[in-house]
């Protein structure tokens, strides 16, 4: 018990996540021959990249008592466009592609933070309309052309397979390495910086957070300009894993990364959370999509119906397991004041 | 004076906005008012219309729905697949209601005894039912249904309204009478306000949220079947989508996101303004992305509009 002592409550709920992932892994393997493979790694590897970017951004604006709906939109316009600008200019540099990616998500992402911010509209309601207008704006801007792969430059399309390293047939792919990258990187940002802290001030309780003289409205306009930065840069993965982009693109992803944000254990109404939790909630529910595709007595149209119970059982077990260690941690914090104020 | 109070609010901006929007319409289209076209343009989208009815309840009550338009397309899937399993059209009709009714209690289990987030756990029925109807009907179109059972959804049964229509009249006067004039209407507002005051103060939270996702699941179930008889045939991707459309026509309306606060009558106005809306762009051609880019500009300027009054009289205030 006194190793539990010392761990605080978000750090409890992303050990909780590691062990539900385990199981998962070690239920399929009973259930599935030859599961636990190098393949299964690569599979779920790669779209977890993804989908951990996306779900990061979520998180910087769920930290901060809003949502962002408008990132699946997002994801699809900054494929699309920075697509269909490679696809006209094949000489263009990789890393200008992927600065124009983040610039175009970030400039939307800004808008969003603007409205929220300093037009004091309730998140749901700008994202809700935003989440129509840039898919408005992809469908007006592409006229009804698809972006082809064969019309790619060879080192974007290279990309998904690009190893850093391999051991025998087990890949850690350049993506995976950029999405760990950024999971280091955010956690750091959260964690260790003043800019962090305040996100957790102003969704822990914004009242409190703009007496004590923060520029809250600043503040969240950053997390939404990062939210949109970190969702171009998924739209770039995204055209760099899949190659032909059509107005669809991304439709979906926005609820996709609140669930897997919801599922990491960022609270829904702010204040508290981890870019780690995050991380892994996208990484439980990838590994539930794919082992569930594979798992062979259900048929693939059962994958969603369970999944949808699986996100609600993860979550109900979360709150349960979290309540109850809480009321202890505060139990054994009261024990401890009274000792101390005897003497 | 009293007049001009009334036009400031909400509802008076949103008549406003409605009456401009007629009236270009007209202009544009002598189409427009023809009593053929009103019909038409109500019933092309009456299921979304129905439900935003019960969407106010929930709002207001400062709790969300996000997984309506999933139970839609499982009811009307389920429908589809009862009765190509051989199950009597009456009977299939009950059991689906039934399916509604079971999975917005199952949503009212989890947020009321869980204590789950409302938008989590319908976020995650929304992929649940949305499952559960692929399920069912998986990739195939159903088509099965008796010929009185299509005719109810597509023709016109009293005068010159189709059945769904007259749906929901109904509802829309059950929706104004107990919102306004029961005791339970006035619950669902305090609860909106402050849930934890409503709880001291001896109202059964719990069992009006219960009642209140549970009417859920049954309306949107009953806007499945609608559909579908409208439709003719059930398909596992119906109605995907639909629950932001349902959601902007509750929040133009002037529903507060938080709770606590909106009117049928506003909800009303603003279900007129984005059918108006869309019918008057299909008129000029305008394609229907345009159109949702349109409805979304729609509601946040609509968001922004109280904003900008308290800004100005801010100004004022400080001027004098």
């Amino acid at each position: 018990m006194n190793a539990l002592q010392g761990l605080r409550p978000e750090k409890l709920r992303e050990l909780v996540l590691l062990l539900l992932i385990v199981a998962v892994l070690v239920f399929f393997s009973s259930m599935i021959e030859n599961y636990l493979n190098a393949r299964l790694f690569n599979r779920v590897s790669a779209s977890v990249a993804l989908m951990a970017v996306l779900a990061i951004g979520q998180t910087m604006v769920v930290l901060t008592r809003n949502i962002d709906l408008s990132v699946g939109s997002i994801v699809g316009f900054t494929a699309y466009f920075v697509g269909q600008q490679l696809s006209q200019n094949n000489e263009m540099h990789p890393v200008l592609a992927i600065v124009m990616a983040v610039g175009v998500g970030a400039l939307m992402g800004g808008i969003n933070g603007v409205l929220v911010a300093y037009c004091r509209i309730p998140s749901i309601i700008v994202t809700l309309g935003t989440m129509a207008l840039y898919r408005t704006l992809l469908v007006e801007y592409s006229d009804a052309q698809t972006v082809l792969t064969v019309n790619l430059p060879r080192w974007l399309l290279n990309l998904p397979s690009l190893n850093v390293f391999s051991i025998d047939r087990l890949h850690l792919r350049v993506m995976v390495l950029g999405m760990i990258a950024v999971v280091v990187l955010f956690q750091i940002l959260l964690r260790y910086t003043s800019f962090g802290r305040k996100l957790y001030a102003i969704g822990s309780n914004p009242e409190a957070a703009r007496m004590a003289g923060f520029a809250n409205q600043r503040i969240v306009l950053s997390a939404f300009l990062l939210c949109g930065a970190l969702a171009g840069l998924t739209g770039f993965m995204f055209l760099a894993r899949f190659g032909n982009i059509t107005v669809v693109a991304g439709i979906g992803f926005e609820l996709k990364s609140v669930a897997a944000v919801v599922v990491g254990g960022v609270n829904i109404f702010g204040g508290s959370g981890s870019v780690v939790g995050a991380f892994l909630g996208a990484a439980l529910i990838d590994l539930l999509e794919n082992s569930l595709i594979r798992w062979l007595q259900i048929s693939e149209f059962w994958r969603d119906a369970l999944l949808g119970l699986l996100i609600l059982t993860s979550v109900a077990t979360d709150s349960v397991i979290m309540k109850r260690f809480q009321g202890y941690w505060a139990r054994k914090q009261a024990q401890a004041v009274p000792e101390t104020q005897e003497r | 004076m009293n007049v001009w109070k009334h036009l400031r609010s909400w509802e008076g901006f949103l008549g406003l906005v409605l009456l401009l929007t007629i009236a270009i319409n007209a202009f544009n289209s002598d189409a427009f008012l023809s009593i053929d076209n009103q019909i038409n343009l109500f019933s092309l989208s009456i299921e979304k219309v129905i439900i935003a009815l019960i969407m106010a309840f929930i709002i207001i009550n400062a709790e969300i729905d996000l997984s309506v338009a999933s139970m839609m397309g499982l009811s009307a899937c389920a429908l589809g697949w009862l009765v190509d399993s051989g199950v009597g059209m009456p009977m299939a009709l009950a059991l689906c209601l039934i399916i509604g009714m079971a999975g917005g209690l199952f949503n009212g289990f989890w947020i009321t005894f869980m204590k789950l987030p409302s938008l989590v756990v319908t976020l995650a029925m929304l992929i649940g039912f949305r499952g559960l109807a692929r399920v069912l009907v998986e990739d195939r179109s159903i088509r099965v249904f008796p010929k009185w059972f299509e005719d109810l959804g597509q023709h016109p049964i009293l005068g010159p309204f189709p059945l769904a229509v007259l749906i929901f009249f109904l509802l829309l006067l059950v929706a104004v009478g107990v919102l306004r004039f029961t005791g339970f209407g006035r619950y669902v507002y305090v609860i909106g306000i402050n849930q934890d005051m409503a709880r001291y103060s001896g109202i059964h939270v719990t069992r009006v949220k219960l009642i209140l996702f549970t009417a859920s699941g049954i309306i949107s179930a009953l806007a499945g079947i609608l559909f579908a008889a409208r439709l003719g045939s059930v398909r596992g991707d119906m109605g995907l989508g639909f629950e932001l459309d349902i959601i902007t026509m509750v929040l133009l309306g002037g529903v507060s996101i938080f709770g606590g606060s909106g009117s049928i009558f506003g909800v009303i106005l603003s279900i007129l303004i984005v059918l108006y809306l869309r019918n008057g762009m299909s008129l000029s051609n305008i394609t229907g992305h345009l159109q949702t880019g349109v409805i979304g500009m729609l509601l946040i300027f609509s968001a922004m509009v109280p904003n900008l009054k308290s800004y100005w009289e801010s100004l004022q205030a400080r001027s004098s």
